[in-house]
């Protein structure tokens, strides 16, 4: 195993990545850090990129920066494993659960 | 790179605050009109104000593009029987929604009597109203001619709560046709529309400002209110606005019971910026103050951020029926057509189900039964109800992206899984200034709208209140002249504001949030007795003179979570002091007194009020229907209003 640098951190606040950003697509316009009522995010000290969560731990859910985002793809809800949801196909009597990673 | 974490691993450094920071600087704003929060109510508000031609300046503690509870969307714009479809008369049914129950009156007559001219109005500044694509010809409730799409809700049954409101005839709906006063509506775009309407009408926006106090004449407890002092969240500047006349327009307060504030979003109906400020600022102001005894289970479950709709239900409802485990049919209604908008099943229906889970009549869990349903009206349920309301469009968003169709798939319901017994999570439950027919406080120079104005935080509610607010705000401020403000009450403030970034040590704002939420589990909870609710107040006497000197906050935005915490503290203080004064049980209140267990008693069924003067908590009270004649005296206020509907 590669030796990484181990720096002491705090315990990582919950839930840690609320959205998921695709660097690949975000240009990092920063329309999401604007439209969240309770600023999750700051802007990334390098331009173009995405911005940094800040504020996991206050995410409302409300969807406003994955809903205004004006590169579809940019950025996805990833909800904490308990928010996760059940439902159970009609037919077959399965029961399935939300399990996108 | 998207984590803190990540930074510190590849920089070996914490990124730097992204903004300039600049705790000393101070910004004066000199205004007309001054509104408070810029959700639904402070965005109507200042358009109302500025349409009438005055400066107006507003607000807001995120950022008014998508701000508020209502920010993300709406799919319901309740209460509008002034609707061309509706089958009862506003006014009737204004008096119908305020029967026996402990709501606004004033509030209810003005969203009833108004609310569909701040719908029309809303269609000509961009929010889709009507089904103008064709999207859903066919549903039950869509009228080909308007394009309006009527919700099942309130078509016959007209309460939240089984058996508050007795059934009853109309007079204006004889022959009980369906009500047809609530209409569905594409919610998502109206925030950023109605941002633009204030734009263009000039209003000066103030984005990620958190107000923190009201300035009074001369400084003085129960003075005019001449202004407010705020700073801003992201650079920590100081601003003070001067106004002729303000407009309180901020939310309820929903995490003064909550002791954990991570995952904070999944465990209160409202993001954590909505934690009472308002009410904390008109009650050092000398406001007099409403209903604050009130309280609400807050219930929580399991799944996707499902205290949609209060924690009540989830996405399976409006018209999705619900069934146990074993596909059985529950006799729970499903606000739809199909029960005529009924909600929650009745107390004694409730205790059958229980019965029924417990015996292995009903096997958990159940779960919404979309297939049953027809098509259109599936579609109109998940695409337009759950696809407009507030937080709802990311999560039917992620039900798809997981795999989940509607067409085929039984959606998990919550009800009963976690159990019946009553949750110690509670919110506050919508206290607020007394106000006047002119939604003015009792003080001068301060309106309300909105939630703040006791009432439940409905979206035409908020909208027709701030509307009307916005109007007699403009109208006072152009009688009056400049309020006197007090630089010694400036000072006072801005040193209250600016002490926990003065400290890098002591107790950050989570914990201090949790120490208060702990208080209020413990002393104002289920049970109450005077004793207890003394405790409360001794124990927040000790937090805030031991602990919140040891408040620290490391950049502008853990200080309005700090100063945003102060408020949590005074609106507890605020909740003891009026459940001490409310010496009875009440079922309506959600409030029970071990000490005084007899239930709403025909002579505690008032308001009471509680008031700081010269510092001091004093009580009061106000008859029940302390409005008077909801039609004749609206009228007597608004002779010159010009709307839809012109009154009988």
């Amino acid at each position: 195993m590669a030796q990484k640098k181990t720096y002491a951190l705090p315990n990582i606040i919950s839930p840690n990545t609320p959205v998921i950003f695709n660097a690949d697509i975000c240009d990092g316009c920063n329309t999401c850090v604007e439209v969240c009522q309770v600023d999750v995010y700051i802007p990334n000290p390098e331009k173009g990129k995405p911005p940094i969560i800040l504020h996991p731990d206050e995410c409302w859910y409300g969807g406003c920066c994955v809903n205004e985002c004006p590169r579809p793809g940019a950025i996805r809800f990833n909800w904490p494993v308990q928010q996760r949801a059940y439902w159970k196909d009609k037919a077959t009597g399965k029961v399935l659960r939300d399990s996108q990673v | 790179m998207t984590k803190w974490h990540d930074f510190l691993e590849k920089d070996g450094k914490a990124p730097v605050w992204p903004y300039p920071v600049n705790y000393d600087r101070e910004q004066e704003i000199e205004t007309d009109v001054l509104v408070i929060g810029g959700g639904i109510a402070g965005c109507w508000a200042a358009i109302s104000a500025a349409r009438k031609g005055v400066k107006v300046a507003l607000v807001e503690k995120g950022d008014t593009i998508r701000s508020g509870a209502g920010g993300p969307g709406c799919d319901h714009w309740c209460n509008a029987p002034a609707n061309p479809l509706s089958n009862v008369d506003p006014d009737e049914w204004a008096e119908h929604m305020t029967e026996g129950i402990y709501s606004n009156g004033i509030g209810t007559q003005i969203q009833c009597r108004e609310n569909y001219d701040a719908l029309l109005e809303l269609e000509q500044m961009g929010g889709k109203i009507r089904d103008t694509d064709d999207e859903y010809e066919g549903a039950i409730g869509r009228d080909e001619k308007t394009k309006f799409m009527i919700s099942p809700r309130y078509t016959r049954v007209h309460s939240y709560i089984p058996g508050l409101l007795k059934p009853k005839v109309l007079k204006s709906n004889p022959e009980q046709k369906l009500n047809n006063v609530v209409i569905r509506v594409w919610g998502t775009t109206f925030k950023p529309a109605l941002k633009k309407e204030c734009k263009r009408l000039g209003v000066n926006i103030y984005d990620r400002v958190m107000v923190t106090s009201l300035l009074t004449e001369g400084g003085v407890q129960g003075a005019r209110v001449v202004g407010a002092t705020g700073f801003n969240n992201r650079t920590g500047e100081f601003m003070v606005f001067r106004s002729k006349a303000a407009i309180l327009a901020t939310a309820g307060n929903y995490s003064l019971f909550l002791l954990n504030t991570e995952l904070s979003g999944y465990n209160t109906f409202r993001s954590r910026n909505m934690t009472g400020d308002g009410v904390a600022m008109a009650w050092r102001a000398g406001a007099e103050l409403t209903l604050m005894e009130r309280s609400m289970i807050l219930m929580l479950g399991t799944g996707y951020k499902h205290t949609w709709y209060g924690g009540a239900g989830d996405a399976s409802y409006e018209n999705v029926p619900l069934v146990d485990a074993n596909g059985k049919l529950l006799p729970w209604p499903t606000q739809g057509w199909a029960d005529a908008g009924a909600m929650r099943p009745t107390p004694e229906v409730m205790e059958k189900i229980r019965q029924g889970v417990q015996n292995g009549e009903y096997a958990l869990p159940f779960y919404g039964d979309f297939p049953a349903m027809p098509d259109i009206e599936r579609k109109a349920t998940w695409k337009l109800m759950l696809g407009e309301e507030s937080t709802t469009k990311i999560i039917t968003g992620s039900y798809e992206k997981a795999g989940f169709n509607p067409d085929k798939h039984l959606l998990q319901n919550y009800n009963f899984i976690e159990g019946t017994s009553p949750s110690q999570w509670r919110t506050t439950g919508g206290g607020g200034p007394v106000i006047d027919w002119d939604l003015k406080s009792t003080l001068d120079g301060l309106y309300v709208a909105g939630e703040q104005t006791f009432s439940a935080g409905d979206h035409s509610y908020a909208a027709a209140t701030g509307r009307y607010a916005g109007r007699k705000a403009a109208d006072f401020s152009r009688q009056i002249g400049e309020g006197r403000i007090s630089r010694e009450q400036i000072a006072l403030e801005k040193a209250r504001v600016y002490a926990p970034v003065t400290r890098s040590d002591g107790i950050d704002w989570k914990e201090l949030n949790a120490g208060i939420a702990r208080t209020m589990q413990y002393f104002c909870s289920e049970f109450k007795t005077e004793s207890l609710l003394n405790m409360g107040l001794d124990s927040l006497k000790d937090i805030e003179e031991n602990h919140v000197p040891r408040l620290y906050a490391l950049d502008p935005h853990k200080l309005m979570r700090s100063i945003e915490d102060l408020s949590l503290l005074t609106h507890g203080q605020i909740v003891l002091h009026a459940s001490l004064a409310r010496k009875a049980s009440s079922e309506m209140l959600n409030f029970f007194r071990i000490d005084y267990p007899e239930v709403d008693p025909p002579e505690w069924r008032k308001y009471v009020t509680v008031k700081l003067e010269n510092g001091r908590v004093k009580v009061g009270e106000l008859p029940m229907k302390y409005w008077g004649d909801m039609k004749a005296n609206y009228e007597a206020h608004n002779p010159d209003y010009e709307g839809v509907y012109k009154g009988k």
